[in-house]
């Protein structure tokens, strides 16, 4: 459940978000849309714990560690391995099982065959792969994520709208898009930022 | 408390990792206080006292440690992976006393090259001189490290950290010349471990607010 009631945050002298009200229950889809620069990944920071506002109130369930968040960077060291990326990740969030868990998610994502091969050598969409294994790692009850879809090519698309579909009976998920379209599907609510 | 442990090792043992795949920060440190002796071997007249030679040893070991600080978020710095782990539920001073472990491990590793050369170049180097650079590192990784963190947030980075760190700094280097250079050193000693607890509980307690948006 997210509760945001006047919700600001200004960095310096610039106002990112003003006076922002929006409620999203448990289970909800809330899909943001808005030009470049329109505050979309502020809020999305917010929400993630990331950011503190600094105006209004916002109330997040579930807990940080219960929260999966995609960026625009992947957040996976460049020097280290595909699995020696999960597993430092896997050990923060004390993911059960570590190794399974790991290992069905890099089958998942198509990733299994460069799971010993360094992050710098992946290309773009190999490295948003990876980036969804990280999020999805711990299996998160709120999903943030920024531009999922992109550097993804068709197949690796194809997928994440599987992952998204079979994700959303058991998360709630607040997913910022330049094509909304392609999640609108799944969407309960909308926000959309000028 | 042995889950928060568990944490920082994790933390530290990737940043070892990383420093073992990258070899960016150790040798251009030992590169850095290798040559900073030498200048200093030439720079001082032949007839100096050992006093004069002991404070470039210090000036040497804070240069160096600030170029190890310099480079300890780089990585969390330029891919943004600070994010990553202040998403994770460990408590996020697990996150500055793992980095302040592997600063520290590096800047010892450098050390053990840097103490035997100003000793071959200097003077020979005592047991006071020795607690002296152990404290004197305690404090210098507790400190600098959460300097470090803050000045990433910064636009001169670069510049901030060494304005930041220096003036903080000085108390350890006093100390430090004085635990090297006296004849009694355990008031100096006694200094330098009373800076690293207080600096090390403000950090440990401050780290939160420093990296947090």
């Amino acid at each position: 459940m997210i509760r945001a009631r006047g919700l600001a945050k200004d960095y310096g002298e610039k106002h990112v978000l003003r006076g922002l009200d929006f409620e999203l229950e448990r289970g909800g889809f809330l899909v943001v849309t808005g030009a470049n620069g329109s505050g979309k990944t502020t809020l999305l920071r917010l929400c993630a714990g990331l950011a503190i506002p600094t105006g209004g109130s916002l109330e997040v369930e579930p807990e940080r560690g219960a929260i999966g968040f995609l960026g625009h960077e992947p957040l996976v060291y460049r020097e280290l391995t595909a699995l020696e990326n999960l597993d430092l990740y896997g050990r923060l969030y004390r993911v059960p099982e570590r190794r399974e868990r790991i290992g069905m998610l890099l089958e998942r994502f198509g990733l299994w065959d460069a799971r010993n091969g360094r992050a710098d050598t992946f290309s773009r969409g190999m490295l948003q792969r990876l980036a969804l294994c990280r999020a999805l790692l711990h299996d998160p009850e709120l999903l943030v994520l920024d531009e999922p879809f992109s550097a993804l090519d068709e197949d690796g698309a194809g997928l994440l709208d599987r992952e998204l579909a079979e994700l959303r009976p058991r998360a709630t998920f607040v997913v910022t898009s330049h094509d909304p379209e392609r999640v609108a599907h799944l969407a309960t609510n909308r926000l959309a930022f000028v | 408390m042995s889950g928060y442990f568990n944490d920082v090792a994790v933390l530290a043992r990737k940043d070892l990792k990383l420093e073992l795949r990258a070899r960016s920060t150790v040798p251009a440190m030992l590169l850095f206080v290798v040559a900073a002796l030498v200048v200093f071997h030439f720079a001082l007249p032949a007839e100096s006292s050992e006093l004069a030679a002991k404070g470039m040893l210090w000036v040497a070991i804070v240069f160096t440690a600030l170029l190890g600080l310099t480079r300890a978020f780089v990585a969390e710095r330029e891919q943004r992976l600070i994010d990553g782990l202040l998403l994770a539920p460990c408590d996020r001073s697990a996150i500055w006393l793992a980095k302040s472990l592997s600063v520290l491990g590096f800047l010892v590793v450098v050390e053990l090259v840097a103490l035997p050369a100003f000793a071959l170049f200097f003077s020979g180097i005592d047991g006071a001189t020795v607690a002296g650079v152990a404290l004197a590192d305690l404090g210098i990784c507790a400190v600098g490290t959460v300097l470090a963190a803050m000045a990433v947030a910064g636009r001169a980075r670069e510049l901030l950290l060494p304005l930041l760190f220096l003036p903080l700094a000085i108390p350890i280097v006093v100390g430090g010349v004085g635990a090297s250079v006296t004849g009694e050193p355990a008031r100096y000693l006694g200094f330098l471990a009373l800076y690293d607890a207080v600096f090390a509980i403000i950090s440990w307690a401050s780290f939160e607010y420093v990296v947090t948006e």
